[in-house]
């Protein structure tokens, strides 16, 4: 839970639903589409209401949560010359771009597959503003500028103004300061205009529980206004009361993130049916080091201390955590999981592979009760685990920690698995140092 | 301000998580309070005026509020909330509580994932106001020895090996809650334990950061030096750094911030809590460290390597005098198996050498020489007061009033026919009892009742008049078969009297006699009887008595008011019943020819 990018796609559609509430004397004409290749444009331009698509010059880029497309050459607005793009020209391209591997100048590199496409507005560049809205510290912060498009942050401190609103900023005042701060670069017949735009902006970036929305550049042409670009974040934590209003917004995985594998969606789908807390992220498949860890600061030093200790964090296989009180069965599952993936692959260089199950003092989870769990896991991973060579690490404290720690010695002991088991007399993150020194 | 709570500090729990409260009780009886930590408890659906816990082997009643502000009127001393509501509520109930003037010194809001925006209304809010602000998303604080929050440091077991049942000398802040029983459990194995300890909170907008609590330990006395464990992102440490640096913090500072695995991964994993992940280079927890490392903080190498920085600073402060050894104090165990009790009992006591009343032994009230009347009686067992002799005696006037009305009305009669019919004592009074309800002896509830509800509406008397005709129901306690205006009932006339002599106001029978005033100009018998009279005057008497009009409504709604009638005329009632066996009477056979007999022959269906 925090702060997500979304696509630009569902941004503008969230601006196009409460456009007329919050934007009175502007016009915004929404025409934008969402697709994952050509063929999908090419059935989208044969639908209703999307004939535009084959009558007006067009504009393609990734909608893919990154920006700076410009300058990574990754927007087609012209063939031979700016706003020549037909349909046919939009499809081929985007049929090109998803056929390989794309990289980024930033280094990150991954398939394209989510697009945006729109009609190609002509204008000039001193139309072209700029405007954002964040949260700085404590205070709300906007920025606006005369100038839009890529030059704007270049001599950013020059070019942008500032306008620090604070949380509990009257709306009058706010109003006031947004006036004293516009930027003197707009000519003298949008000023008005731009003030309005930039009051009522900021208003619907805080009703809406923005946590980031930049629009750059902003074309002001009369009272048309134009989102050529923007880049949203929302506070998902606000989404209970934003149901209607973010229109079923969905927050896509960043470009160049793989997509989550099998299990680790098993796991986040287990995590949002349960009340308790299941995370895990696979970070080297072929790692050396499986984590389980119960409590999100204890995953952490956990995670911490083996990187610290490793001097670098290629053997770390995973990272995670459960804590929250799961049920035995949670546990089962989420222990089933980590074993089954670590039980893949032999260590490359055959060094046992080594399973952390740490945690902190537990406050009210019973220990004994998620151990079981543990146990019952073991009980189907036993033979695979023995096949690849496996020590496991215990530490953990908390209610019947005791009976824990025996039961899961015992378990091991029977199955014949390599155990050590340490209790809250131990220091929490001190059997990595044991299992890495072994 | 310095220390954040005593052992007389006392918090209203918004929400009623038993388990949570019932872990602050026990650990207030494991440290010996005096009072319970929790004063009253806030639940907005509970039905329930109280709820019940274990203090050690007994049980104690915490009282259930529907609103917070009715729980801080109520508890005037508990100046701490803790929030418990969730993240959809948590919000709104922390701004009430921050409007309550004057009241809540601190608040704690442990819902995790508040809409970021209300977080941040909300912490303002809090610092305008004055309100310390621990969290949101967080288990807490403790003040080992004095009070503790809701679950932190974990099962009582925990709390007493980590030494968290009495004051160390550590003034510990973390923004992870479970890595703070983790904390706990090593400064009591490599130092003396914690004298204050604060989980900030995981969410990105938190209330009260770490410089806000640092400032407060290194104020207070108790703490010898700090322990700080920091998480990646965020620029608060810094804050830290700045006071360390000007010399705003002068007690030793061990700090270590979590995360530095993060700077292996360029973006996408979020290690730990909403608030942790680094926007710039300085966000990281490994400048983080360097930089409170060259400030001055005791840094350790790493996380595994902490217990040794504590304990080094430990023993150096030892060495210099600074801290001195602790006499472990004796802890109360909790039994291990306690049972809940099925009945409770506010009003009297047998158990000791003497039975009493309402904390009195009987043989201090029963004596005439004691002063004690049975209205007197009265208001220990039914009230749990002892009233002044103006209430005590109007409550035995009233009894007296209405101990007989002759031996036609249906209660007397029936009484008689019981008796007759040769059933003993008890079953005789008993059918005269149960005939008291709404047509027999109802109309002093009644008339209660509605008087008091006109008035508290602010009805004007031709307004209530009105509304009674409206509902279709008529005046209880107006209106008299044989008195009148011309010939008043001298029963009245007494109470009123005695009223208007001893009772320091008697707001509602001046609306009453209004009432009357309009009922009367109707018809000349339409006066205020005697039910009437003693239900409205029961009520100033109340009234006079300081209670709220709620308590009042209590008292009506559970048949109070009634109670006078079935006690009093309980009297007559025996009287009658005496009557019938000293006489003899034979069983009584109501004659056919006063019964008029219409009995058709049933048809089939």
């Amino acid at each position: 839970m925090a702060q997500r990018a979304i696509r630009e796609y569902d941004g503008k559609a969230i601006f196009s639903k409460h456009w007329e509430k919050y934007f009175s004397g502007f016009h915004y004409g929404f025409r934008s589409v969402s697709v994952s290749s050509g063929n999908e444009l090419r059935a989208k331009a044969n639908e209703h209401g999307f004939e535009w698509l084959k009558q007006v010059p067009l504009v393609a880029k990734p909608d893919m949560l990154f920006g700076k497309r410009g300058k990574n050459n990754l927007v087609l607005y012209k063939v031979q010359k700016a706003g020549d793009v037909t349909l046919e020209d939009a499809i081929s391209w985007i049929d090109e771009r998803i056929s390989r591997k794309t990289i980024l100048l930033s280094g990150q590199k991954g398939m394209l597959n989510n697009f945006i496409v729109e009609p190609f507005t002509p204008h000039r560049e001193d139309q072209e503003y700029y405007i954002s809205a964040t949260t700085v510290g404590e205070d709300d912060v906007l920025y606006l500028s005369a100038e839009g498009g890529m030059e704007v942050e270049e001599g950013w401190e020059q070019k942008v103004n500032e306008v620090v609103i604070p949380i509990m900023m009257a709306d009058a005042d706010i109003s006031h300061l947004i006036r004293a701060n516009v930027p003197e670069g707009i000519p003298s017949e949008n000023k008005e205009r731009f003030i309005t735009f930039a009051e009522q902006f900021y208003t619907f970036y805080r009703d809406w529980n923005f946590a980031y929305l930049e629009i750059n550049p902003i074309v002001m042409i009369g009272n048309d206004m134009h989102i050529l670009d923007m880049v949203a974040r929302l506070d998902d934590t606000a989404g209970f009361m934003m149901k209607d209003g973010w229109c079923g917004v969905e927050f896509p995985t960043a470009f160049g993130m793989e997509d989550q594998s099998a299990e680790e969606k098993a796991i986040a789908d287990a995590d949002a049916k349960s009340g308790a807390s299941l995370k895990l992220t696979v970070l080297n498949p072929m790692g050396r080091i499986w984590t389980m860890v119960a409590g999100g600061g204890a995953s952490v030093v956990y995670a911490d201390t083996i990187a610290d200790m490793c001097g670098n964090v290629s053997d770390l296989a995973n990272y995670g955590e459960y804590s929250g009180g799961p049920t035995t069965d949670e546990t089962r599952f989420y222990a089933e999981t980590v074993l089954d993936l670590m039980t893949r692959h032999k260590d490359p260089k055959g060094r046992d592979k080594i399973l952390i199950i740490g945690g902190a003092i537990a406050n009210f989870t019973d220990v004994a009760k998620t151990f079981t769990g543990i146990i019952q896991a073991f009980e189907v991973y036993a033979e695979k685990m023995k096949a690849i060579g496996t020590r496991i690490y215990v530490r953990r404290g908390g209610p019947n920690y005791e009976k824990g720690l025996k039961d899961i010695k015992d378990a091991a002991d029977r199955l014949g698995l390599y155990i050590e088991v340490y209790g809250p007399q131990t220091h929490v993150t001190d059997i990595v140092r044991m299992a890495l020194e072994h | 301000m310095s220390a954040l709570f005593n052992k007389e500090t006392q918090a209203i729990f918004w929400n009623l998580n038993t388990s949570a409260i019932q872990r602050m009780l026990d650990y207030d009886y494991t440290i010996n309070r005096s009072t319970p930590s929790v004063a009253a408890i806030v639940a907005p659906t509970s039905n329930n005026k109280f709820e019940k816990f274990f203090y050690g082997p007994d049980e104690i009643m915490v009282p259930i509020f529907r609103n917070t502000i009715d729980a801080a009127i109520a508890c005037p001393n508990a100046d701490v909330l803790l929030n418990f509501a969730s993240f959809r509520t948590a919000y709104d109930v922390t701004m009430e509580a921050i409007s309550i003037k004057e009241h809540f010194r601190m608040i704690m809001v442990t819902a995790e994932g508040i809409p970021e925006r209300l977080a941040r209304k909300m912490n303002q809010a809090g610092r305008d106001a004055g309100v310390l602000i621990i969290g949101p998303a967080t288990v807490g604080g403790i003040a080992p020895g004095a009070f503790k929050i809701a679950n932190i440091g974990g099962t009582i077991e925990n709390i007493i090996a980590s030494k968290l049942h009495r004051a160390g000398s550590c003034g510990l802040v973390t923004r992870s809650g479970g890595l703070f029983n983790e904390l706990g459990n090593i400064i009591s194995m490599h130092a003396d334990g914690i004298a204050e300890g604060i989980a900030i909170g995981g969410d990105r907008f938190v209330g009260s950061v770490f410089i806000d609590n640092l400032l407060r330990m290194e104020d207070n006395p108790a703490v010898k030096y700090l322990v700080l464990l920091g998480e990646v992102g965020g620029l608060e440490e810094y804050k830290v750094i700045e006071a360390v640096k000007s010399g705003r913090i002068k007690k030793p500072i061990i700090a270590w911030c979590i995360g530095t695995i993060a700077k292996y991964f360029s973006s996408g994993v979020q290690f730990g809590h909403a608030g942790a992940s680094a926007n710039a280079d300085a966000e990281t927890a490994g400048a983080k460290n360097k930089a409170m490392a060259e400030a001055g903080f005791y840094v350790p190498a790493n996380f595994n390597d902490l217990p040794h920085t504590i304990a080094k600073v430990y023993a150096m402060l030892c060495e210099q005098g600074i801290i001195e050894k602790i006499v472990e104090p004796e802890v109360k165990a909790i039994p291990k198996v306690r049972r809940s009790k099925e009945f409770i009992c506010t009003i009297s006591d047998d158990r000791g050498d003497e039975a009493m009343y309402a904390g009195y032994p009987i043989s201090s009230l029963a004596t005439p020489e004691t002063g004690f009347g049975i209205g007197d009686v009265i208001a220990l067992l039914w009230f749990k007061k002892r009233y002044p002799k103006w209430a005590s005696d109007y409550i035995e006037t009233v009894l007296k009033t209405v101990a007989d009305h002759g031996p036609a009305v249906s209660g007397a009669h029936n009484a008689k026919v019981t008796a007759r019919a040769g059933k003993d004592m008890v079953s005789a009074l008993v059918s005269g009892l149960l005939t008291i309800g709404p047509r027999f002896g109802g109309a002093i509830d009644d008339a209660a009742r509605y008087f008091k509800y006109a008035n508290d509406h602010n009805m004007s008397p031709d307004a209530f008049l009105d509304y009674m005709k409206k509902e279709g129901k008529t005046i209880s306690g107006i209106g008299h078969r044989i008195k009148s205006v011309r010939n008043p009932d001298l029963r009245v006339s007494g109470l009123k009297k005695y009223a208007k002599e001893h009772f320091p106001q008697t707001s509602l029978l001046e609306y009453a006699l209004e009432v009357e005033q309009i009922t009367t100009s109707k018809k000349d018998n339409l006066i205020l009887n005697v039910d009437g009279t003693i239900g409205v005057l029961m009520v100033d008497m109340w009234r006079s008595l300081g209670y709220s009009e709620d308590e009042i409504d209590g008292f009506i709604d559970a048949g109070a008011l009634n109670a006078f009638f079935v006690l009093g005329r309980s009297i007559g009632f025996i009287g009658h019943i005496l009557d019938e066996k000293r006489l003899g009477m034979p069983m009584y056979r109501h004659p056919t020819d006063d019964i008029l007999y219409n009995v058709d022959c049933a048809s089939e269906i």
